[in-house]
């Protein structure tokens, strides 16, 4: 799993979006489409290549009840596997 | 209902300056004349936008052939859409691609026939190789993200370690190792595209070695005639995505046009999301209803669709059969035959096409 100290960002060639159509927001890469639930697309929103996963729990425990470093990081590694997201080692 | 498309294949035209022997474009290309007009694909795209595409991958033949491609990849592009040029790389220049890059172009899917040169001009039909070396290294330098896409054969499995090594000089992020499709150019080439098992599996060895270590992500799509199992066909028919053909004709599939009597509708006649949601053509395969046996009762049927409809059509006269490369499909002896005659040696014939 990746590590709290990672500092993810968008991929290459990964784009944000809002989606109309499906009123969800979404991220475009070149072979496909996520689309994301809310919290999925906070985080995806806050991987900036600065905050660490740590940093991005922390700000979305100001907006979400719950949030747990732990399952940011399991998110970030299951984004990480589809290259929608990099981490750093 | 059937859900909303994510991507749009828009094949704005057939003329192409290669002459790819693999192509899988159809026999009968789409003349000139016959192409939508600059209006008209900005119709198309606006209309893919409101019915939920949210990716335009611009094809063809070669994309850059179309002179008003900058005027529609910056109407593409203003909608908020992802844009993927699909190209084999000739005619690109330096200015040519920093003006599509500043329109929109997000992502430029580059095709590579060899890392041989001289193989590589061969399989083009045409002196390609040096201008896809020149073509990646504008890309590199333009900063947009490169796939390289390498259609795989008898006539270059063998050298797939230097193709992945040719990628990875080329500064590809993404490498797309996909074995023939027999299709179009390619279903008429198949004697001389078909390789043979101990080729595939030396290639197999070689990805899976490079995947270990390369920095870039590989897509190895397997050669479906010697698996015992069919690909998932477009991840269900009518279900993620759709082709405008370059005379504006709605395809559920690109190969689709092979499928006698599907009514096949077109956008100049009826608006796209009437044919998306309600044409016979976009409603034949979806979902499962449409399946016969062995597909009906198999547990794999979400995972592989009963495979390729226009596969079934080709090959056993009826698209709504299994797809017969399945191991379970009564007709497999048809594709073994295929395998035991068509693997010697045979010429590739030059797709002839309109530059
Ligand atoms: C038909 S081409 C059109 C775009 C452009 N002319 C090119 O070749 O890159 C679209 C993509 O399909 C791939 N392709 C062509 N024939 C194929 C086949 N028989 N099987 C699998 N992929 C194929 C090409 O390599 C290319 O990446
Ligand atoms: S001939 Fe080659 S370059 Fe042209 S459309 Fe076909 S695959 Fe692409
Ligand atoms: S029988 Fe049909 S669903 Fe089952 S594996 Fe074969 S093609 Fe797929």
């Amino acid at each position: 799993m990746t590590n709290l100290a990672a500092t993810p960002r968008l991929g290459k060639g990964v784009k944000t979006a809002y989606d109309r159509t499906r009123e969800s927001h979404v991220v475009l890469f070149p072979e496909g489409v996520l689309v994301l639930n809310e919290t999925a697309a906070a985080v995806v929103g806050l991987c900036d290549g600065r905050r660490t996963i740590a940093d991005i729990a922390a700000r979305l425990g100001e907006d979400f009840a719950g949030v747990l470093p732990e399952d940011v990081a399991e998110l970030v590694t299951r984004l990480a596997a589809r290259r929608v997201v990099e981490t750093d080692g | 209902m059937a859900e909303a498309p994510f991507g749009l294949l828009a094949e704005l035209t057939h003329r192409c300056p290669l002459q790819c022997g693999y192509c899988s474009n159809p026999l009968e290309l789409v003349r000139r004349d016959a192409e939508l007009d600059t209006a008209e694909w900005c119709s198309v795209f606006d209309q893919a936008h409101a019915l939920g595409v949210l990716q335009f991958h611009l094809s063809g033949g070669e994309p850059l052939a179309r002179r008003d491609l900058p005027e529609l990849v910056s109407h593409a592009s203003g909608l908020g859409a992802y844009l993927n040029l699909v190209t084999s790389g000739l005619g690109l220049t330096a200015a040519r691609l920093d003006d599509l890059r500043r329109r929109g172009v997000d992502h430029v899917q580059l095709s590579v026939q060899d890392a041989d040169p001289g193989n590589a001009d061969l399989i083009a039909g045409v002196k390609a190789f040096d201008h896809k070396l020149v073509a990646a290294r504008l890309i590199r330098e333009a900063g947009l993200p490169l796939t390289v896409n390498v259609v795989l054969h008898r006539m270059n499995l063998d050298h797939v370690g230097g193709i992945i090594a040719l990628a990875e000089r080329m500064g590809a992020d993404r490498l797309e190792l996909a074995n023939t499709q027999y299709y179009g150019w390619a279903l008429r080439n198949r004697a001389a595209l078909l390789p043979t098992k101990e080729q595939l599996r030396q290639a197999d060895l070689v990805v899976a070695q490079a995947r270990a270590r390369s920095r870039m992500e590989i897509v190895y799509v397997i050669a479906d005639y010697h698996e015992a199992h069919p690909k998932p066909c477009m991840y269900g028919w009518g279900a993620r995505q759709l082709t405008v053909a370059p005379n504006g004709d709605v395809l559920p599939c690109p190969a689709a046009t092979v499928i006698e009597h599907l009514g096949i509708e077109n956008v100049r006649d009826r608006p796209l999301a009437e044919i998306w949601y309600e044409s016979s053509a976009f409603n034949a395969f979806r979902g499962f209803d449409w399946m016969r046996e062995p597909c009906r009762s198999c547990v794999r049927k979400e995972i592989d669709f009963g495979g390729c409809r226009c596969q079934a059509f080709q090959l056993t006269g009826d698209a709504a059969n299994t797809d017969p490369v399945c191991s379970l499909s009564p007709e497999r002896a048809k594709v073994d035959l295929v395998l035991d005659t068509e693997t010697g040696p045979a010429p590739l014939a030059v797709r002839k096409v309109a530059r």
